[in-house]
């Protein structure tokens, strides 16, 4: 019972810090003296430094989709039909969902461990303490270069995807390119990539924000470093799917209906 | 003489630890304060509770006249702009080089964009502690010494009226401490800083001290100059000078 309670009051502890995390983040959003440098400097990183990961596990999602579902669609003769069924499964689901997984593991990890050793070597304390603001230099810059880069590196795995499954189908048969990509955006509509965009959104800021709490949290010892980057991945990782789940189910009752 | 730092019945705790039990401090307008101890003692926590850092379970903290407990984060970091920290580790922000390292608090803290008065301020700082050419290494071609100098020269490149040091000599082999404890002295004249500096250097305490407290278990037991301290019958407080 005593454990109980005191695993209750750690989670709500948590959440409190989250909750005060959160509220530093958007009082310094609109703070005057934005980092604009910074908020560069991270989009490169976040940007160039994910896209090779992303551009080759979005070709070879739409590369494996189309083999996958080629032999199934032609017994009944509606080979046709897969470069439609794959974009439509890229754009809503699988390449939002898997982009956001792979920046969680390359990006929240990254995040965490930076800012997790610079809490370690007391380089936060010394920005605080020197009268600049660490939360407006590392966290909204940060946060909002997740904000941004991870919609814009979705778009390029769903290109990519798109290219696999082109390739695909002419490993296993043939198709022109015109054919393929007029089928392909043919069976694309607006109700379509607008979820799935939004999604994007929600998805960069569980990325960026889970990543800064846990480095700006971690605690004091070499060990919390490793500790931050790999509960940065973990949180994100489960942020993000709990996020699908919810945006599925509303954008299914919302705008597929 | 002008109260610059007071202060009054500081209590803190950590969980069921008592850190702080009640430390009282006065420091003047342009003294150098040691503040001793053993380690685990409270020292550190004391200037961490100063600089807005630690808010502490009861007491008062006034900095130029100011009463730190009450302020919110906007007046605390005016504040923290006329005062500097060295930290143990130097604190030297890894990833930039000695240049961006003293360029970060004249950019972000002072708003200054002009290059050439950034240029001219970073050269004149790493001239004062002795670290002349070394503005474009990264912190990780720096030894101990070298790096505690850079931290220094972080700090005192905006012009801080008080400087706190935190065991600014720890780590440091006895010729480079000495130079330090040198360096601390030269930034009060040059610079006329009020400083509170805490060490269990006795060394360095004896070089830049001009006034000494001795905190011993979370309370200030003594408060005197080295000489006054050095021949204190008090068993305790000899202990500190044998």
């Amino acid at each position: 019972m005593a454990a109980d309670s005191s695993a209750i009051k750690k989670l709500l502890e948590k959440i409190g810090e989250q909750g005060l995390f959160f509220k530093a983040f958007v009082r310094n959003l609109f703070k005057p003296g934005f980092e604009w440098s910074e908020f560069l400097r991270q989009c490169y990183f976040i940007g160039y430094g994910t896209v090779g990961i992303v551009m080759l596990t979005g070709f070879i999602l739409g590369f494996v989709l189309t083999l996958q579902s080629l032999p199934t669609l032609q017994q009944f003769g509606a080979q046709t039909f897969v470069p439609a069924m794959v974009s439509v499964s890229v754009v809503r689901e699988i390449g939002p969902v898997i982009t956001a997984l792979i920046c969680a593991g390359k990006i929240a990890s990254g995040i965490g461990a930076e800012l997790g050793s610079m809490k370690v070597s007391e380089q936060i304390d010394a920005m605080q303490v020197s009268g600049a603001n660490p939360v407006q230099y590392l966290v909204v810059t940060r946060i909002l270069a997740c904000l941004l880069m991870i919609p814009l590196l979705t778009m390029v795995a769903d290109g990519m995807a798109f290219l696999g499954g082109f390739t695909g189908i002419n490993v296993k048969g043939g198709m022109s390119s015109i054919l393929y990509f007029r089928k392909t955006f043919g069976g694309l509509s607006f109700t379509d990539l607008y979820p799935a965009i939004i999604k994007t959104f929600f998805f960069g800021f569980i990325i960026g924000f889970v990543g800064c709490y846990k480095g700006f949290n971690s605690n004091k010892g070499t060990e919390s470093v490793g500790l931050a980057a790999n509960s940065a991945v973990v949180a994100a990782s489960i942020g993000i799917i709990i996020v699908d789940a919810v945006a599925v189910q509303l954008t299914s009752s919302l705008v597929y209906n | 003489m002008e109260n610059i730092i007071e202060l009054a019945g500081i209590k803190k705790s950590f969980g069921t630890l008592e850190e702080l039990k009640e430390i009282n401090l006065v420091v003047k307008k342009g003294e150098n304060v040691v503040v001793i101890g053993k380690s685990g003692q409270g020292k550190s926590v004391t200037i961490k509770c100063i600089a807005g850092m630690i808010v502490p379970d009861a007491g008062s903290i006034k900095v130029f006249n100011n009463e730190v407990t009450d302020m919110d984060e906007d007046a605390l970091r005016a504040l923290r702009i006329r005062m500097g920290f060295l930290f143990q580790s130097g604190a030297l922000y890894d990833s930039m080089t000695v240049r961006e390292n003293l360029a970060f608090p004249l950019r972000r803290v002072l708003k200054i964009k002009d290059e050439e008065e950034i240029e001219a301020r970073s050269v004149e700082v790493l001239d004062a502690v002795g670290l002349s050419g070394a503005l474009d290494k990264m912190p990780a071609e720096l030894s101990g010494g070298m790096r505690k100098r850079m931290g220094l020269a972080r700090t005192i490149i905006v012009k801080p009226e008080i400087m706190l040091y935190d065991e600014p000599t720890t780590g440091l082999d006895t010729i480079t401490s000495r130079e330090i404890s040198a360096l601390i002295c030269s930034i009060k004249e040059k610079y006329k800083t009020t400083s509170v500096i805490i060490t269990h250097d006795m060394a360095c305490a004896k070089i830049t001290a001009d006034r000494m407290v001795i905190i011993n278990d979370g309370i200030c037991i003594a408060n005197g100059t080295y000489g006054e301290l050095e021949h204190s019958t008090d068993k305790l407080i000899g202990s500190f000078f044998k």
